[in-house]
């Protein structure tokens, strides 16, 4: 039973890490083809907003929880800077804006290097979070179970405005049509802008979940880029049913060929998996329709 | 049925404005400027060859040469990236691994000749129980490692570019599945230390067929044969351009769709591509290996694989020339700068990708038709 249980516990952890990374990725691609490489910067910057907001907050139990809001914030911010500054000018060339965002992912992961040193620093987890609860045998660690919560809370809330409110009627609106949803009267721009600030948000509360599972390090966002995009590549772009079913796929996947060999083998058989499922279904698990051309 | 996102791409990663100096078909070139359009790049690999083979064996010491021999090594990599993602509109991040395969398969081989028939290389007794894997065995012969540099990456490019480019996948989603490649296969290197090395590689050769390779002689040569190959590799993507298929490649690029509704199969077009730039990763690997004397898993890595992407980006993707000198110059910056300025060279490499990608997409040799048009505007 443990065989069973312990990869698929600490996999739907890791899987729900790669949601809250994959979010900000399919929303920015799904609806600007933008490919955000910087993404995962955004996952550094959020654990090292927690970092920073457990040295003035000094009581853990309290800074957890003002470290998800500033997390938030703070990386939302870096991708509303982003979307400004370097992205807006490059929407007619999405290819271009991956390799662009690999040079910012660069320059930041240099900066976090040169402020917080190249070590990584530590995130010590609040007294409620370093227990763990029996699962048929394992003990589950409280902090991969506040990943999850944390996780779906934030998916949670992302889907509610995208469905309900009419902000998130004009999202998936320029997501499927983007000339039609101009002609209603959408301001596309603003849309954008909006979304950038949403996806690195969630990026950053991600970085949360990191910072308390394995601590904070500048290259931190490099490890979670690529299976984020695995993620986002199975899943299809642009919504976020796709991206949940294939977040915790991947996750679980990884704990359980991790358990089986290393976490290398695991790596390449992911890899192996996402290329031969693109063989079934090449746009990924959920397609939004539109009319253009296969 | 497809996302608007992937819409655009096609329809927009093809900028008008791409300067296309010489893609001219053969049968107009009658008059002078013509001329000058087809053949005015083989004047320039003229340049680039004695520059190469003449001028700098016979001015550089050997140190310095050696270290231009690596540059023309990623130089080898940046001709086959300029093909496929400048021609062919592949954003191929993943040419690290075709690199190494060349690289690992010659180091293999000299590890073997180090090690003297019917011996293991050092490093198995020192990390394992002195047995070799069965898949090193061939690898003792020298025709079947040359065999091998040319054919492993053109089988591996084939089969992965056969499954995602048939498949219709295509823009970002190759790119991505490329640099998934690249960082699988350099943590899969890292883990097997009792087969490939692991985090140190394979280091400490003695021999390259035979020759002694702390001989300066054979140093030198070693450079010509990698400056030689870099040229022919120019030369071939030269003729590649300007015929039919050199065509049919930039269409494919820029139109997709149109190309598949003429009959042709774009998928097979684009897959060409894809294997010879594989093909010309894996000879600039093979070639690494003796003159840097190691190849390791941060030579094959993402970021390896980004490096190369960078130089092709600076020089200027879809021109000729530019891959090959903009692979040089980062090749020349990162040996030099980033020893004294480590964290200053990340920065600007950085900042290089950002300037170049906004300001000057088609890299620095696009400003020269630019200033051409400026000059010979009455």
């Amino acid at each position: 039973m443990d065989a069973l249980t312990t990869p698929l516990l600490t996999g739907t952890a890791t899987g729900a890490i790669l949601l809250l990374a994959a979010v900000g990725l399919t929303l920015t691609f799904g609806q600007m083809g933008v490919i955000n490489m910087a993404n995962g910067e955004f996952l550094m910057a959020g654990a090292y907003a927690t970092y920073v907001t457990q040295q003035v907050v000094s009581s853990t139990g309290i800074s957890i929880v003002v470290a998800v809001p500033v997390a938030f914030v703070v990386a939302g911010l870096l991708g509303l800077l982003l979307e400004v500054s370097i992205i807006q000018w490059m929407y007619r060339r999405p290819l271009d804006t991956l390799l662009v965002t690999v040079g910012v992912a660069m320059v930041l992961q240099q900066l976090a290097r040169d402020v917080f040193g190249a070590q990584g620093v530590p995130v010590s987890p609040p007294s409620w979070m370093r227990g763990s609860i029996n699962v048929f045998g394992y003990n589950w660690p409280h902090r991969q179970l506040f990943t999850i919560v944390l996780a779906l809370a934030a998916l949670g809330a992302l889907g509610a405005l995208l469905k309900y409110s009419s902000f998130g009627r004009q999202i998936r609106a320029t997501v499927q049509n983007r000339d039609l949803a101009e002609t209603m009267g959408v301001s596309t721009r603003t849309v954008d802008r909006i979304t950038f600030f949403l996806g690195s948000g969630l990026a950053g509360v991600g970085g949360v979940a990191i910072a308390l599972i394995s601590g904070t390090n500048p290259t931190l966002g490099t490890t979670y880029i690529i299976p984020a995009f695995l993620v986002v590549v199975a899943g299809g772009v642009g919504q976020l049913k796709g991206t949940v079913i294939a977040a915790w796929t991947v996750g679980v996947l990884t704990a359980f060929v991790t358990n089986w060999s290393s976490g290398s083998w695991a790596q390449v058989i992911t890899f192996a998996v996402v290329v031969v499922f693109l063989q079934v279904r090449p746009q990924g698990l959920f397609i939004v329709r539109t009319r253009g051309l296969a | 049925m497809t996302t608007t996102a992937t819409d655009a791409s096609e329809v927009h990663d093809a900028e008008p404005k791409a300067p296309e100096p010489t893609v001219v078909s053969p049968k107009r070139s009658s008059s002078a400027a013509d001329l000058v359009r087809t053949y005015g790049s083989l004047v320039g690999i003229g340049i680039l060859a004695v520059v190469l083979l003449v001028w700098a064996p016979s001015s550089l010491t050997v140190f310095r040469l050696g270290n231009l021999g690596k540059y023309c090594c990623w130089a080898l990599a940046a001709v086959g990236i300029g093909l496929a993602w400048g021609r062919g509109g592949m954003l191929v991040l993943g040419q690290g691994v075709f690199f190494g395969l060349g690289g690992y398969a010659m180091a293999m081989h000299m590890k073997l000749e180090a090690a003297g028939p019917g011996n293991v290389p050092d490093f198995m007794q020192l990390y394992g129980d002195g047995t070799m894997p069965w898949w090193w065995e061939p690898f003792r012969s020298g025709p079947f490692t040359l065999f091998a540099i040319v054919a492993l990456p053109a089988f591996v490019s084939f089969v992965l570019g056969y499954a995602i480019l048939k498949r219709r996948v295509k823009g970002a989603y190759f790119a991505i599945l490329t640099q998934a490649l690249a960082v699988a296969f350099s943590t899969l290197l890292i883990a097997t230390i009792k087969q490939t090395g692991g985090f140190n590689g394979l280091n400490t050769f003695t021999t390259f067929f035979g020759q002694n390779l702390y001989d300066p002689a054979v140093k030198k040569n070693l450079y010509t044969i990698v400056a030689g190959l870099l040229i022919l590799c120019l030369l071939i993507v030269w003729q590649l351009y300007r015929s039919r298929y050199g065509e049919l490649l930039v269409a494919t690029r820029a139109a997709e769709e149109r190309i598949r509704f003429l009959g042709y199969d774009p998928a097979n077009i684009k897959l060409v591509a894809f294997v010879v730039a594989a093909v010309m990763a894996s000879v600039g690997g093979a070639m690494f290996v003796p003159i840097a004397g190691i190849i390791s898993p941060s030579n094959v890595g993402a970021s390896a694989s980004i490096m190369l992407i960078a130089g092709v980006a600076l020089g200027g993707r879809a021109s000729l020339l530019g891959p090959a000198l903009g692979a040089i110059a980062v090749g020349y910056g990162q040996t030099t700068l980033s020893e004294q300025f480590p964290t200053q060279w990340t920065y600007f490499l950085g900042g290089l990708f950002i300037v170049v990608l906004l300001f000057l997409p088609f890299g620095i040799t696009s400003l020269f038709p630019r200033l051409k048009a400026l000059v010979s505007r009455p």
